[in-house]
């Protein structure tokens, strides 16, 4: 993992207001169907599990397979009752969680 | 038409280029009774019914690594007319399962958007499962097209 | 002997659509590229002597989700490499303790004409210099670095990273510094040049047959403006002699080694060709 997730979110919002936020995130999600120059099986290791949190609730998660593409990219909504944090976390198989945090303003 | 010496050199690169166009070389492809399976477990045996989901693919995708989809589903997401999740598969892919994405109220809207692997052309499906139970499906075949210069 | 024939026609008819048989000529398509609020020239008029009257980017011939993912500078994975390579300029490496930061402060303002500008004339070393290059000769004599391995994934992220200061501004290189003019001519006829098996020149596929198909495959002009680029192909970023070598070898001819005379003079040759067009780095391609 060379650099963070990108994750995009506003800044502010109105109270009540649904916004769209986008995350990316930077890896390789080997499938585990390819094979290595010597014919072996390359070992499956990909992001299983993206969840987004805002302060404490669950807004939305996905579970992700083999066929989500590398460098996975999701666009979702939210809404947002109060000022307060978008939590965003991505696992990895091989138990690496990676995490990101954003506020937002409601005026 | 003679065989000339250099048809048989494009034939025989050809031929040596259709390995290496596979996505997934050497896998097998999902079979339909997979595909029913995980249909049937998301939906818990329920018929999918036509309507309120919307799956969003191109027709044709430039390539098959990287192919943007998104699902909208008509919902207020809130009181009893939530989604509680939608399930993404791919019927010609070695393995059919792609995405499952989980909305709650906070949601605010049952959509999103994300890119995915289509070993070859063959159909994206998309089921909705309302929190009442009841389930809807979308559905749009996406042709994978070889590229001209070894994929 | 019939029947081979019949097999061999049918074969190639798919095989080589495109080249081997006249199909449907795919316009590119009338759209404007902004990124960032900041608009991209995608055509221009082709500079004296150029085959075509105008030059066109090779976003233009690209389907809708992928322009769109370039269009949207958060949805382009390429500016993952950005990102990673804004890392690099700040980190010291080598023996004097020095990164690129600590001479060349703020890339913004520092780098904002690079990506637009190279290859220069090098006078030291009596050839084409491009950026790739020249961070290796400041890692060299100013950092006392190692220079990177070709493709490293360092060499490629930081390299996106320069020519990304230059995002829009139109390509313009000097062909009167030093010898330059010497080795465009060299690049055109590399450029001219049919190779390999398949008997292909560049021109077979992005001058004489730009527009057409080969198999699945809208054929561009090949213009360079957007490397290193993301590709969907491989989910990863695509440097310049990268793609050059790998147009080579689907040729089916020996490959020259990235930096070489023959692909420093091709790159001269290339991007002279794409005078005018904006810097789209890090573009977005199949």
């Amino acid at each position: 993992m060379s650099s963070k997730p990108r994750v995009k979110v506003p800044k502010t919002a109105s109270a009540g207001e649904v916004i769209v936020i986008k995350t990316l995130i930077s890896h390789e999600m080997e499938s585990g169907q390819r094979k290595d120059k010597d014919g072996n099986p390359i070992p499956r290791k990909i992001i299983n599990k993206f969840t987004c949190e805002f302060n404490g609730q669950p807004v939305f998660s996905c579970d992700l397979d083999p066929a989500i593409s590398a460098n996975p990219y999701f666009e979702f909504s939210a809404k947002v009752p109060e000022s307060g944090t978008f939590k965003f976390t991505w696992v990895d198989d091989d138990g690496s969680v990676y995490s990101d945090e954003q506020p937002i303003t409601v005026e | 038409m003679p065989l000339s010496r250099r048809r048989v050199l494009m034939l025989a690169a050809g031929a040596a280029a259709i390995p290496a166009l596979q996505l997934l070389p050497g896998a097998a492809f999902a079979a339909a009774e997979d595909v029913a399976a995980m249909m049937a477990d998301f939906s818990g045996g329920k018929e999918p019914q036509a309507g309120k989901i919307t799956l969003t693919a191109p027709e044709i995708a430039e390539n098959g690594n990287t192919v943007p989809i998104s699902v909208d589903v008509a919902s207020a997401m809130e009181g009893d007319d939530m989604v509680d999740a939608v399930l993404i598969l791919a019927d010609g892919n070695p393995r059919p399962e792609v995405a499952t994405f989980h909305f709650t109220a906070m949601s605010g809207s049952a959509a999103a958007t994300t890119r995915m692997r289509l070993a070859r052309t063959q159909n994206v499906i998309a089921l909705a499962r309302m929190a009442d139970g009841s389930v809807y499906m979308d559905k749009k075949e996406v042709k994978v097209t070889i590229g001209g210069c070894g994929g | 002997m019939e029947r081979i024939s019949l097999a061999a026609g049918t074969a190639l008819c798919l095989l080589l659509t495109g080249l081997a048989v006249e199909r449907a000529f795919g316009e590119p398509v009338d759209d404007t590229l902004e990124i960032d609020g900041v608009p991209m020239i995608t055509r221009a008029a082709a500079p004296e002597g150029h085959p075509f009257d105008e030059v066109l980017s090779g976003w233009l011939f690209r389907e809708a989700e992928t322009r769109a993912t370039q269009e949207d500078s958060f949805e382009n994975p390429g500016m993952l490499a950005v990102e990673r390579g804004g890392e690099i300029w700040e980190t010291v490496d080598g023996s004097m303790g020095k990164s690129c930061a600590s001479c060349h402060d703020d890339a913004a303002v520092s780098m904002k004409d690079v990506g637009a500008t190279y290859p220069k004339w090098d006078a030291d070393a009596q050839r084409p210099i491009n950026v790739e290059l020249q961070i290796d000769k400041c890692r060299v004599e100013n950092m006392g670095a190692e220079p990177y391995k070709f493709d490293d994934a360092e060499q490629v992220a930081l390299t996106a990273f320069v020519k990304h200061q230059s995002l829009g501004k139109p390509l313009a290189i000097d062909l009167t510094q030093g010898e330059l003019q010497t080795w465009w001519e060299k690049g055109k006829d590399v450029y001219y040049t049919r190779t390999g098996q398949l008997n292909f020149a560049c021109a077979s596929c992005h001058e004489a047959s730009m527009g057409k198909y080969i198999r699945a495959d809208h054929l561009s002009q090949g213009q360079v403006n957007g490397f290193p680029t993301y590709r969907f192909n491989t989910a990863g970023m695509v440097s310049l002699h990268n793609r050059f070598r790998g147009c080579i070898r689907d040729t089916r001819a020996e490959m020259p080694k990235a930096f070489s005379d023959e692909l420093m003079a091709l790159e001269v040759y290339v991007t002279w060709r794409g005078t005018g067009l904006s810097v789209e780095t890090p573009a977005v391609r199949q």
